[in-house]
């Protein structure tokens, strides 16, 4: 074997065992370390939050090493996490975020149940007219939305526009279509034997969907809702357009634009924020990894 | 005992037989009950406004009458939106060839490592696109910093000249690819390497015999196999990025001089700071015919594997 083959990793036949195992193992080298790579450009923002969160305002300005931390303080974390107007954020962020998972999970299995297994005239166009909806964008939508709230306030008086709970008549605009459209492709792989077993034995079609459909579809559920959640919790162009007011604001859009004053801008705190606000659909990440990936995948790869 | 099975069989199935039409009908009348919420949802908050949309951009500012096609030919006279036509298919293209290039390569290095490491290195990768949009693009403006900037303070100590990264109009549209590009490129990361597992091992083992090299085994074996899964992903990623708000809106707010205005920015700056609604829905309506094209490929896509399966 020369050293030539285990350069260029075209095996020679006389050289191939021994060459193919070298290769492999210089091949895995270098997945390494491009890994590695691509894992500091893809680390970088979250953890640059991090070490500046840790900083006291005269650590920033000093303009010292702005990748490390002299003296590391919470000073950040304590002044957000007493100041009212961030948990009144905090507190929008999570109201809305389980009244549109709630919302959501409850017209989406009903409809994904009725659609992939029941059936009606038009059925399959209404199947396939929900995939479409996911694809209209809320940057199309917000203009409309705004212009009829408005209108709907000058016919019944009924204020909808700068309230923190509109957020939930908006949101599933953006998780309903994509819910149903991941429920229907999981309720259509349980084998129809279960609900025609069920069926005959005298249960109804609300006890089938609650007996058979939910228990059996459960990791799929939790796919779904995971992503209702992170939807309506990262949503920022709503909440910019819909609500004003420091006290009906909701995470993201709040911390946008309450922690920049005009040209001051509080970097330890607005870091801080992004970083608090970035923690529960980071938490949830974090233990349910495996859920998150399939809802991410059934969505483009079922149907 | 014969004698009641005999009995009780034509029974059941005669009263099956009466009850069989309306049964049936009961059974449409639940499906579409069960449905209902669902089409109130989308026709009061998905097509009607769609709709109205298009209605919207016909009227005056103050919505007092009807000006047919004045808003567009208004728009079609300023320099400013032919440079965010241009901006937006600027942005949503590169963006999206990048993000793909990038979730290509780097599930390929994955998929190379032993299984068992595969979890930790994905759950790395994949948290860009868990962070919400508009947090994690604070951090990047922090990076970009005008006067505290962290990759200039790299730069400095490399000896190198600093960048107005967000000032000057070249780089602005440079870190706006760049962004996306970072949040975007883990849903193409994961697409890819669910398709990468579905590519059979005997392919590649045949290859290696036959005396393929790497770029052979992913050019002939790898792409033709994925090719369904990168045009979907594609597809998909090109609408969400030519709708994208979030990024702009914080990193640059379409600046410098409306250099980096995307349509759906711009369209925000017309409806909700500037009070003129049928300008913005204008605008926001040029997004509809890449949607159009996009969904008329992926219902083509969807329909050829449902005929398949």
């Amino acid at each position: 074997m020369t050293a030539a083959t285990t350069v260029h990793g075209a095996p020679t036949r006389a050289a191939s065992y021994g060459s193919i195992a070298r290769s492999r193992r210089r091949t895995l080298y270098w997945s390494y370390f491009f890994l590695a790579v691509f894992v500091v450009f893809f680390l970088t923002p979250p953890l640059y939050m991090l070490v500046t969160s840790l900083k006291s305002s005269a650590e920033i300005s000093a303009a010292a090493n702005p990748w490390w931390v002299e003296r590391p303080t919470l000073e950040n974390y304590i002044a957000l996490l007493t100041e009212n107007q961030f948990l009144t954020f905090f507190k929008n962020s999570a109201l809305i975020a389980v009244c549109v998972v709630a919302v959501t999970m409850a017209i989406a299995i009903l409809a994904a149940y009725s659609l992939s297994r029941m059936g009606f005239w038009g059925s399959a166009t209404l199947a396939t007219g929900v995939f479409l909806t996911y694809l209209i964008p809320d940057s199309l939508l917000f203009i409309p939305l705004f212009k009829t709230f408005a209108w709907i306030h000058d016919v019944t008086g009924i204020e909808l526009i700068n309230h923190w709970w509109v957020l939930i008549l908006l949101y599933p605009t953006l998780t309903v279509p994509f819910c149903t459209w991941i429920m229907i492709g999981y309720f259509a792989s349980i084998p129809k034997e279960l609900d025609e077993a069920a069926l005959i034995d005298g249960a109804s079609y609300f006890q089938v969907l609650t007996r058979v459909f939910i228990p059996v579809a459960l990791p799929g559920i939790i796919a779904a809702t995971i992503f209702a959640f992170t939807v309506s919790w990262a949503n920022f162009l709503y909440p910019l357009a819909f609500t004003t007011s420091a006290d009906q604001l909701v995470l993201p859009a709040g911390i946008v634009t309450t922690l920049i004053k005009g040209d001051v801008f509080n970097w330890g705190q607005i870091m801080t924020g992004a970083l608090l606000g970035a923690a529960p659909p980071l938490i949830i990440y974090a233990f349910l990894m495996d859920y998150y990936i399939s809802g991410l995948t059934a969505g483009a790869t079922k149907g | 005992m014969s004698e009641v099975v005999a009995r009780d069989i034509p029974v059941a199935v005669s009263g099956a037989r009466v009850r069989r039409r309306p049964l049936v009908r009961r059974k449409t009348l639940v499906a579409v009950g069960f449905a209902l919420p669902l089409i109130a949802v989308i026709a009061a908050l998905v097509v009607y406004p769609a709709l109205y949309a298009i209605h919207l951009a016909t009227l005056n500012k103050s919505m007092q009458h009807f000006v047919g096609l004045g808003n567009f030919a208004f728009l079609f006279k300023r320099n400013t939106f032919w440079m965010v036509v241009e901006q937006s298919i600027v942005f949503a293209v590169s963006a999206v060839i990048f993000k793909a290039l990038v979730g290509f390569i780097v599930a390929h290095f994955v998929h190379n490592i032993p299984a068992r490491g595969q979890r930790k290195w994905r759950g790395m990768l994949l948290i860009p696109w868990v962070i919400p949009p508009a947090m994690s693009t604070l951090a990047w403006l922090w990076l970009f910093d005008p006067s505290y900037s962290a990759f200039n303070w790299i730069l400095a100590h490399l000896g190198l000249p600093e960048v107005a990264w967000l000032g000057n109009p070249y780089w602005a549209r440079f870190c706006v690819i760049l962004v996306n590009v970072w949040v975007g490129s883990p849903f193409f990361l994961i697409m890819y390497l669910a398709a990468l597992k579905s590519v059979p091992e005997q392919l590649h083992e045949a290859a290696a015999i036959d005396g393929a090299n790497w770029f052979q085994k992913i050019w002939y074996i790898n792409l033709p196999m994925m090719r369904n899964i990168i045009q979907i992903t594609a597809l998909f990623s090109l609408i969400v990025t030519f709708a994208n708000f979030d990024i702009v809106k914080i990193l640059t707010q379409g600046g410098p001089v409306d250099q980096t205005h995307v349509f759906a920015t711009w369209a925000f700056n017309w409806a909700i700071t500037g009070n003129d609604i049928p300008a913005g829905a204008a605008v926001s309506l040029f997004m509809a015919p890449i949607l159009a094209v996009a969904a008329f490929l992926i219902l083509r896509n969807v329909r050829k594997r449902g005929g398949e399966a």
